[in-house]
């Protein structure tokens, strides 16, 4: 089973990757709806030039990379690794936080009864007003 | 759809980052409660994928384009609580590192697309999914319908804020007149996507996805068993 969700997740970020290096490229450059509302409404002028206009990955090209078909794939490829880590850390953080939080004195709740009870999780405990912020 | 810093005042700004903010507090609670082994994976890869079709913008009427905001597929593939917390890191990550979308937008952005888009796309795709079979196209026409209608409304909670605060004296009329309609065309695409996606993620493995658990027969835990107690 944790196999299989891995060959899952795995065939998935390859989806993404590929759309990403290979379709985005191609993707229609027109103004999007709302720049098309404020240039037809008059207030696309408002518009302040981003503060990281100058970063390396701005507007989805990478910096050096002159070829801007490449730029922008490589700019997806590295903007969809970033996500997926960035997410699935913080999913992995926010669960050891939790179990931490729930058991100083069991080891781990590891018996899963959690793929059955999916939503009928147990009564979550919000009356403890002791949030117990992780130092570390 | 991603708003950059200008077009909204500060104090409308402030205000929606501070909305922004407590509701994702909320997000981040609630799911710590729900979170399974499969979860941190899956929101990762629903992040990623949300990213990487943001990038697709197509074409619609009249020299404009559109792309998928995500909110309707991030909710129904792994729940609201956790979907809003993708779309919010997708919005973080571009508009740190790719400069798309103004920083001090961004509470607006996520209060429109990862906030609003998120949860009240999954209310229309619970109430959709009521009147539509239980099989895994109902499901995916539930998601394609929860996509248009929450592009829209995200759309719309733009006009309000623009109403409220904007710059450069257009009548909030017209603003929100135009944000719908646009939108409206938007989200027929955003309706196809999300229902592609929804369909071909339910074919290969249903259990992975939030809003088709009813259509997952309840695992190994419960066979058939006799009911043990009663009267002795």
């Amino acid at each position: 089973m944790r196999r299989r969700l891995g060959l899952f997740v795995a065939a998935g970020l390859l989806v993404a990757l590929a759309l990403a290096f290979f379709v985005g490229p191609g993707a229609s450059s027109s103004p999007d709806g709302l720049e098309r509302v404020a240039l037809d409404e008059g207030f696309a002028d408002e518009a302040d030039d981003h503060r990281l206009a100058d970063s390396p990955l701005a507007d989805y090209g990478v910096e050096g990379v002159d070829d801007e078909r490449l730029g922008t794939g490589l700019a997806g490829v590295v903007g969809v690794g970033v996500t997926f880590v960035v997410m699935a850390g913080l999913v992995l953080g926010l669960r050891a936080a939790a179990r931490r939080r729930r058991s100083p004195a069991e080891p781990g709740p590891d018996t899963d009864t959690a793929d059955a009870a999916t939503n009928a999780t147990a009564p979550a405990p919000d009356a403890q007003p002791e949030p117990q912020r992780g130092t570390g | 759809m991603h708003i950059p810093d200008g077009f909204i005042e500060a104090p409308t700004s402030i205000g929606a980052a501070a909305v922004s903010a407590g509701g994702l507090a909320v997000s981040l609670r609630r799911s710590a409660e729900v979170l399974e082994d499969k979860v941190a994976p899956m929101a990762g890869l629903v992040a990623a994928y949300v990213f990487a079709v943001q990038m697709l913008n197509f074409p619609v009427a009249g020299g404009t384009s559109g792309h998928l905001l995500g909110g309707a597929l991030a909710a129904v593939l792994v729940g609201p609580w956790v979907g809003s917390l993708c779309i919010a890191v997708v919005l973080a990550v571009q508009a740190l590192l790719f400069a798309d979308g103004g920083l001090s937008a961004l509470g607006l952005n996520v209060l429109n697309m990862a906030i609003v888009g998120v949860f009240a796309g999954y209310g229309v795709f619970l109430l959709a999914r009521r009147l539509l079979p239980a099989t895994g196209t109902g499901v995916a026409v539930a998601s394609g319908v929860a996509g248009l209608v929450s592009v829209v409304l995200a759309a719309l909670a733009f006009a309000a804020e623009y109403a409220l605060d904007g710059a450069g004296g257009a009548s909030p009329g017209r603003v929100f007149a135009a944000m719908g309609g646009v939108h409206l065309l938007i989200g027929v695409g955003e309706a196809v996507i999300t229902a592609m996606t929804v369909r071909a993620v339910v074919a290969v493995r249903p259990d992975l996805v939030h809003g088709a658990a009813h259509l997952v027969p309840v695992p190994q835990l419960d066979p058939p068993r006799v009911p043990v107690e009663d009267a002795a």
